[in-house]
């Protein structure tokens, strides 16, 4: 009987408004690979900082090797061999290998002598599969070589249990065989690995044993990968939710509004984040857009409204060309969008309610008087909108910032349905909010699809695509993996698609 | 949990709280900055009497050397006029978040642009009042202008830092300031022009001590008039046109900005544009106004105390107007006391103080005793 390396029972992490960690139980084996899986947001990178000492835990209780532990810092995490690789990596880019695995260790001490541990980090490197060249500056290397960097840093710390967080979404295809021999050369020197991932087939190819998290909470612990399938998985990580009876009437769509013909885009990173994606949208249809998260959907959204530059294809909106022009055009031909991100796109966060509310429609009369802004009509203006849409807010003049989650939802969807718009792109409407608010906000969409609008709807959570949409597309790694229309949804094969699975029903 | 209750021991009987400020009363902003002005005043009482003087005394004699009498009110006045400019300047432009830190050359190049009129010359020695300054004002904001256009149009196209690029385009203008004063309008081998002829100079309130024999020997000079009309004017860009609402939302977030459909790029050109020509103005209406003449160092920092202004002034046009006379007298009076140093310093901690205090507009200070920290959560 193999020992745990760590046994975490009852952890319980709180941040403002949410709750990470409910009552999370986690055993960790030596020399296994044991993989986290779950949506983002379902809490797996916080329980793992709670394990390497960067958030402290509101209960639970750690034991390492059969010992409690109570750390204050990742310092304390690593004396006891537990050590993270976040996603973002932290090496100083001016620096060489060598300095930036030794950087905040006792030693070298005052005389450097650099060449020795060189060699030392080769050595190192080789014992493990992980080719470096330790004197080369840590700008010149790919993503890939940095992670491999990153590794070395925990394994010269002499790190028993590595947990790294997403280790694969920066990695090229090649790059992920690497690493994944890396580690598991690691547990056979009887390491444990902890592997962050809402990847299925990752999972499935790296991983000993699974735990599955979803909301928050433990949805399976410890399933033998071997004993389990994708489509189980699916179905623990994506669950269900308990939804409201919303009376969607039947209706025809009407005429085609968007159309999107083989659109390729690139992310923040310079990466392919769409690959040929076609679809279309018709008045008063929803077409929803299901996907775990950071598969394309964002991009998808600014191509649409004109935030980001599609390397290739065409985006239609009434006939006319959109894609590569400013998004001011998008705006004038009645292109709504709800962004993902509420406090860095949607909001000027020092800025007024009334000074939220009026970004798209300040060019025009009433509010515009010629260069002049009438801020006695914008004033009367955010009032309406605030009573209408229950903004709850001291004023009109309060910064946004100082709202709540579901009031700075509320003045985006103030702002974006009160244009009466051709177009809605709404990326996660509702996520974040507390029942009553998801229920409003999904009614308004509802009565923006009857009066008229095609819509494009991105969420997280599956129940509430099936239950809005008229069709839905699954966008695996920026590719349209399949397409159902109908009322009849079936999660598993969704859950399968949008994990890379399985792929289904992509006409033409 | 050993750890913890040891550490306890060492604490004080309450604990320091400092929490964010939901809401902010109106009267918070003119509390704090006046709280702010008189710990500074009282930390320069220390400093002066720790250098053997009697604050009180100095104090006193500031007051009455800047606003003491209808005379020297009007050179405090002199002194503001520039300030108001720069501090305009600055205003807007830090408004949308862009550094000009170049208010400076910009002031140098709107005074190289205005003496360019009167001593290439552009308009005839002979041409009247009307026409020379009209044209010198236009040559002034102009320059100003291009000195801000050239960073601007790096910055919004190439991302250049245009903290750098105005910094160090400072230097370059004052340098061909120089060339100018040395090599091409030097009179007589000195370091200055020829003087202007009258039509060149901006009308000052002695002109019209005949009318008006309070006047007498007066030099406030239209300049002012000037900066206040242009205060105006960007009190209105900034809070009641749509352009002052694009800037304001870019300068809290650009993201958001380009979301809404606004063009950074075509803002950021012309803001920085804008910003210059009203530092331009400044050496306009200073050239004009006062020298008199193109010369070497006609600005003691004017385009850098203009950005202490904006601060002081919390960027709003209006309130620049009452901290460039407040300052127009420090400087002044400051002569008086000492040519540099304790005035100098005066200042400094004035402006550390008022930018320290800003935390408490956004943060409240709540001391709570031991027994009630402990419940938290």
């Amino acid at each position: 009987m193999t020992q745990n390396a760590v046994e975490m029972r009852g952890i319980v992490k709180r941040f403002p408004g949410v709750l990470a960690n409910d009552h999370v139980d986690f055993d960790l084996r030596e020399g296994e690979i044991h993989a986290l899986l779950g949506e983002n947001g379902a809490g797996k990178s916080t329980l793992m900082s709670v394990l390497a000492g960067l958030y402290k835990p509101e209960a639970g209780v750690i034991a390492v090797r059969g010992e409690t532990v109570h750390f204050n810092s990742p310092r304390h995490a690593i004396a006891r061999g537990i050590g993270m690789i976040h996603q973002h990596f932290t090496l100083i880019p001016s620096q060489t290998v060598t300095e930036n695995i030794l950087l905040g260790l006792d030693e070298p001490r005052f005389f450097m002598r650099l060449s020795e541990y060189d060699k030392r980090m080769t050595g190192l490197g080789e014992r493990f599969g992980l080719k470096i060249a330790p004197q080369a500056k840590v700008w010149q290397l790919s993503v890939g070589e940095q992670q491999r960097v990153e590794i070395l840093k925990m394994l010269y710390r002499g790190v028993q249990v590595l947990i790294m967080d997403e280790p694969t979404a920066v990695l090229a295809p090649q790059e992920i065989e690497g690493l994944i021999k890396t580690l598991r050369a690691m547990a056979a020197e009887g390491k444990s690995i902890v592997f962050i991932s809402h990847k299925l087939n990752e999972v499935m190819a790296v991983a000993d044993r699974i735990t599955v998290l979803r909301h928050g909470k433990v949805t399976a612990v410890g399933l033998r990968t071997a004993e389990t399938s994708k489509a189980e998985l699916a179905k623990l990580m994506v669950g269900r939710t308990v939804l409201f009876d919303l009376d969607k009437k039947q209706q025809e769509p009407g005429e085609v509004v968007l159309t999107l013909d083989n659109v390729c885009a690139e992310n923040d990173k310079g990466l392919p984040a769409l690959r040929n994606v076609s679809l279309t949208v018709r008045a008063g249809e929803i077409v929803g857009v299901a996907g775990v998260a950071g598969n394309g959907q964002r991009e998808l959204a600014d191509v649409i409204t004109g935030l980001r530059r599609a390397t290739a294809g065409r985006v239609l909106v009434n006939g006319e060309e959109v894609a590569n022009r400013p998004t001011l055009l998008a705006i004038q031909k009645g292109v709504a969008h709800i962004p993902e991100d509420r406090t860095h796109v949607g909001t000027a966060p020092n800025l007024s309610i009334t000074d939220n509310l009026i970004m798209k429609s300040y060019r025009q009369p009433p509010l515009a008087r010629g260069l002049s802004l009438d801020s006695l009509a914008a004033r009367k203006k955010a009032e309406t909108l605030k009573d209408e849409y229950a903004i709850l807010a001291p004023s009109v003049g309060t910064s946004v910032r100082l709202l709540s989650g579901g009031n700075l939802q509320r003045v985006i969807l103030a702002r974006e349905l009160s244009g009466q718009p051709q177009l809605l792109i709404a990326m996660q409407p509702t996520r974040g909010l507390d029942v009553g608010a998801i229920e409003g906000v999904q009614r308004l969409l509802l009565a923006q699809r009857e009066a008229g609008a095609a819509i494009l709807l991105s969420s997280e959570e599956l129940e509430e695509i099936f239950a809005l949409s008229d069709r839905i597309v699954v966008m695996y790694e920026g590719e349209i993996v399949g397409e159902v229309a109908g009322a009849d949804y079936d999660a598993e094969t969704i859950g399968l698609m949008m994990t890379g699975g399985k792929r289904q029903g992509i006409g033409n | 949990m050993a750890t913890t209750a040891s550490r306890r021991n060492y604490q004080l009987p309450f604990t320091i709280r400092i929490e964010p400020r939901l809401n902010v009363p109106g009267w918070l902003g003119p509390a704090v900055s006046l709280g702010a002005i008189v710990v500074a005043l009282l930390l320069g009482a220390i400093v002066l009497s720790l250098v053997g003087g009697n604050p009180w005394a100095a104090y006193a004699h500031i007051a009455r050397a800047a606003f003491g009498d209808l005379g020297v009110f009007s050179d405090t006045l002199v002194k503001a006029t520039p300030l108001i400019f720069v501090g305009l300047a600055c205003s807007l432009a830090f408004r949308m978040k862009l550094w000009n830190i170049g208010a400076e050359g910009q002031f140098y190049a709107g005074a190289l642009g205005a003496s360019a009129v009167v001593l290439i010359p552009i308009v005839p020695p002979e041409a009247p009042g009307w026409v020379t300054l009209p044209v010198m004002t236009i040559a002034g904001l102009v320059c100003g202008a291009l000195w801000g256009f050239i960073p601007g149009w790096l910055k919004a196209r190439l991302k250049v830092n245009e903290i750098i690029t105005t910094l160090m385009l400072n230097y370059i203008i004052v340098a061909l300031t120089n060339f100018f004063v040395f090599a091409v309008w030097s009179e007589g081998g000195f370091q200055m022009s020829k003087t202007f002829q009258k039509a060149a100079w901006l009308p000052r309130l002695a002109d019209f001590a005949k009318q008006v024999p309070l006047f007498r020997g007066l030099t406030t000079h239209a300049g002012l008039i000037l900066a206040v009309i242009a205060a105006v004017v960007v009190w209105y860009i900034l809070y009641r046109s749509r352009w002052g609402y694009e800037i304001r939302l870019i300068g809290d977030n650009p993201k958001a900005a380009e979301y809404a459909g606004i063009n950074i790029v075509r803002n950021t050109v012309l803001v920085m544009m804008t910003s210059g020509a009203l530092a331009g103005l400044a050496g306009m209406s200073e050239i004009a106004g006062v020298v008199h003449r193109l010369q070497t160092s006609i600005s003691p920092g004017y385009g850098f105390t203009g950005i202490i202004i904006a601060w002081l002034a919390k960027l709003n046009p209006l309130v620049v107007i009452f901290v460039s006379i407040l300052f127009g007298g420090l400087i002044l009076a400051g002569r008086e006391i000492q040519p540099a140093g304790v005035p100098r310093l005066i200042q400094g901690i004035i402006l550390f103080m008022l930018i320290a205090s800003d935390v408490l507009m956004r943060y409240r200070v709540r001391i709570a005793r031991n027994a009630d920290a402990g419940v938290e959560e």
